[in-house]
């Protein structure tokens, strides 16, 4: 349990001190998972709302490769993008392996298909009450989706926060796309699996502590924004 | 499009070009390298002397030693810093590196439980020792990973006449993970392990863990350097990448690698040949 | 567009016949109450009259075809509302229907006003009452200014006091000009709606007579059983 005591001290020095290298790691997670999931949330929420309203051909196995592919494992994921990303692979010209930009690419991939199935499952809910209500205002496709992607936003925002925190939390993607370079692709997971492997177990679940605090603050101020909205709006 | 959707746009690109890093736009290049000079703390030490001399930012991408060379052949670095001799000259036979340079060395130490299962503990002599473990049957962590750590264990095992891939799961244990990772295996279930020296000095968790054989001339590491060749890979940062090699080398860096220390006790020492 | 003119229109599902062989001529002018028990086809007549189904044989012919979706509106059983205010639920109708953003928010306050709603335009419509709310339905569909109105049972989930207004809008849209199709299984009010009934029974289109008529003197025995088994109740 001494371990456990310890942790939360260095997380409670880490964060008194406003550490410079604490703070650098911080912002460059936050950085990178923002920006794949406001990436994943512009293709996924459109995305799952055109599977939901629409009907076609070879729908149903999609919808099942969607909600299969939410189960990703994240070092599959690391490994894909980096054989593309690298200099041998098809997108090497790009030479952005080893820096931020491929990281926001793996968690984007990462977690396209929860931000894709899962908005998929609570528009469909959301059409089937609103469908014939929709159809009959003269609705097309493409209206509905976006007038049930508006109507469904307060679900859509858990969602998304659940794809944040799925970003934020997985460390085998970034870990090889990144490479963990101290100062440039180092981030709180990364972090964490580093200062394990040198043993120094307090220092890595303080990370931890910080990490979580985070995520639970983030949390916290989207459930208040929206229950606020709710109790608003209906 | 509306008004009112190109303000939304608008947002949207603003608050992504927020969020993504943008890239570093000043001369750096990427060196592919072993968890040991990384986690040891030793890139920490002479980077930013090797900064401010040339305003050249290195950046280290810490692997086995077999990952890294894969790395390298890949043309994902400019520079590799590894330490496993054959298979470094094996890589720059292929073509896929040039101008590898000796470094500085440090030495495997055999590290195991302090109660001691197959009492080799005191020993001067390695094979002696695995042999002991061998018969004693007592727990053994492998990296198990092709680093170059690895590879000098299984190169001891061969010497001492041990064949191990008849005892995988048993008594010997392959982890698959960096040194650190290994340690913290072997921490928690008192075995023995070979490890090299700097990540052991900077290693925290170690339990019940001591060294139990160091100094056998046999154990001795070597580090060698090389610049990924850039005819295969003509992104290579050749001139940068060169500087930074040369440096290494030169007596400066060989001063900043001899003067890193941990608890007073030298962790590398260089012995490039001028 | 009017007449409607249903020519042999049946409509099967899961190998269940639910209209059968329809054969009706709805003019223009008279309220035309859909009357029946439940499990009659009544709902389903009417979605197959709007467009919402299609029939699986027979025809649906509106004169004058073209644009004819455009002007019809159903107000549902169950209304549905958007999340986001009253005025905005019925601009977001007129918005559909290619008003211009200007002309929108002038006409849903006009209608707002004319169903008693004024007070509540800028009250979300999820958290109205369910009579406010089925007003609001009536605001959205009239709105739209259309030649027929079609309205669902529009007050079976109603108490007394509710299902008068309804009443009284439902009057109102009719004055305006518009023709009413309406359906209910409550003869008190298809008695004070309805211009001219069509009774459907099983599917089956039994009678279509003057309401004067089948109130004092229906045609079928299923009709008379209808009156016999209801008015007790109604």
């Amino acid at each position: 349990m001494s371990e456990i005591t310890q942790a939360f001290a260095a997380a409670a020095a880490m964060i008194a001190g406003l550490d410079a290298k604490l703070v650098e790691i911080v912002t460059l997670s936050l950085r990178v998972s923002l920006a794949a999931v406001l990436i994943a949330s512009v293709i996924g929420l459109p995305l799952g709302a055109a599977v939901a309203v629409n009907r076609f051909a070879g729908r149903r196995p999609l919808i099942v490769v969607l909600n299969a592919l939410m189960g990703l494992p994240p070092v599959v994921v690391g490994l894909v993008v980096y054989l593309m990303l690298s200099r041998a692979g098809p997108l090497g010209e790009l030479g952005i392996l080893f820096t931020p930009a491929a990281m926001v690419v793996a968690q984007t991939i990462l977690i396209l298909p929860i931000v894709a199935a899962l908005s998929r499952q609570v528009v469909e809910d959301a059409w089937e009450e609103y469908r014939e209500q929709l159809r009959s205002l003269g609705a097309g496709p493409a209206q509905s989706a976006v007038t049930l992607l508006w109507d469904t936003r307060y679900s859509l925002v858990t969602i998304v926060l659940a794809g944040f925190g799925r970003a934020a939390a997985e460390v085998g993607a970034v870990m090889i796309v990144g490479g963990n370079i101290d100062g440039v692709t180092r981030v709180m997971t990364t972090a964490i699996a580093l200062e394990t492997s040198k043993g120094d177990l307090p220092l890595a679940l303080g990370l931890g502590v910080i990490l979580l605090a985070l995520v639970l603050a983030l949390n916290a101020a989207a459930y208040w924004v929206k229950e606020a909205a709710q109790r608003r709006l209906g | 499009m509306g008004l009112r959707h190109a303000a939304w746009a608008a947002v949207l690109v603003a608050a992504l070009g927020a969020a993504v890093p943008g890239a570093h736009a000043q001369k750096y290049i990427t060196v592919a390298s072993t968890t040991s000079t990384e986690q040891s703390g030793l890139f920490r030490h002479i980077l930013p002397l090797f900064h401010s001399e040339t305003g050249i930012e290195v950046r280290v991408v810490a692997l086995g030693t077999g990952q890294a060379l894969d790395l390298g052949r890949r043309g994902d670095a400019d520079v590799v810093l590894v330490h496993d001799r054959a298979a470094e000259e094996r890589f720059v036979e292929q073509g896929y590196a040039i101008g590898r340079k000796d470094l500085m060395y440090n030495d495997f130490i055999l590290v195991g439980p302090k109660r001691d299962p197959a009492r080799v503990g005191g020993g001067k002599d390695i094979m002696t020792a695995l042999r002991a473990i061998s018969a004693a049957r007592a727990p053994f962590v492998s990296r198990g990973d092709r680093s170059g750590t690895h590879a000098a264990e299984l190169r001891f095992w061969k010497l001492a006449g041990v064949d191990v891939a008849a005892s995988g799961g048993t008594w010997y244990r392959e982890t698959g993970s960096g040194m650190g990772p290994a340690l913290n295996t072997a921490s928690a279930m008192n075995a023995y392990v070979l490890s090299d020296r700097a990540t052991w000095l900077s290693f925290k968790n170690r339990g019940e863990l001591a060294i139990v054989v160091e100094g056998d001339p046999r154990l001795y590491n070597q580090y060698g350097v090389m610049l990924v060749e850039p005819a295969r890979h003509a992104h290579v940062k050749r001139e940068l990448a060169e500087t930074f090699i040369a440096w290494l080398v030169s007596p400066a860096g060989q001063k900043a690698i001899a003067s890193y220390r941990i608890g007073g006790e030298q962790l590398f020492f260089p012995n490039a040949k001028p | 567009m009017l007449p409607l003119e249903l020519r042999e229109v049946s409509f099967a599902t899961n190998g269940k016949r639910i209209i059968d062989a329809v054969s009706a001529e709805v003019v223009a002018g008279p309220r035309t109450v859909i009357l029946g028990p439940n499990g009659a086809g009544k709902s389903v007549l009417m979605r197959l009259c709007h467009g919402l189904l299609r029939p699986t044989a027979g025809r649906i012919v509106w004169c004058g075809a073209n644009g004819a979706r455009a002007r019809q509106a159903m107000v549902f059983q169950r209304p549905v509302m958007l999340r986001r205010s009253a005025l905005a639920n019925v601009a977001y109708g007129l918005k559909l229907a290619g008003l211009p953003r200007g002309e929108r928010v002038l006409r849903a306050e006009d209608v707002l006003e004319a169903v008693g709603l004024a007070h509540l335009a800028g009250r979300a419509a999820r958290v109205l009452s369910g009579g406010e709310q089925q007003r609001l339905a009536l605001a959205r569909a009239w709105a739209l200014n259309p030649e027929v109105l079609f309205l669902d049972e529009p007050t079976a989930n109603l108490d007394p006091g509710a299902t008068r207004d309804i009443e009284n809008i439902i009057g109102q849209i009719h004055a305006s000009g518009t023709k009413i199709i309406m359906t209910t299984h409550n003869l008190g009010q298809a008695r004070r709606l309805a211009d001219e009934i069509l009774f459907l029974y099983q599917g089956r289109l039994v009678e279509h007579t003057p309401v004067e008529r089948f109130f004092r003197q229906p045609a079928s025995n299923e009709a008379a059983a209808f009156l016999r088994e209801e008015l007790p109740w109604a």
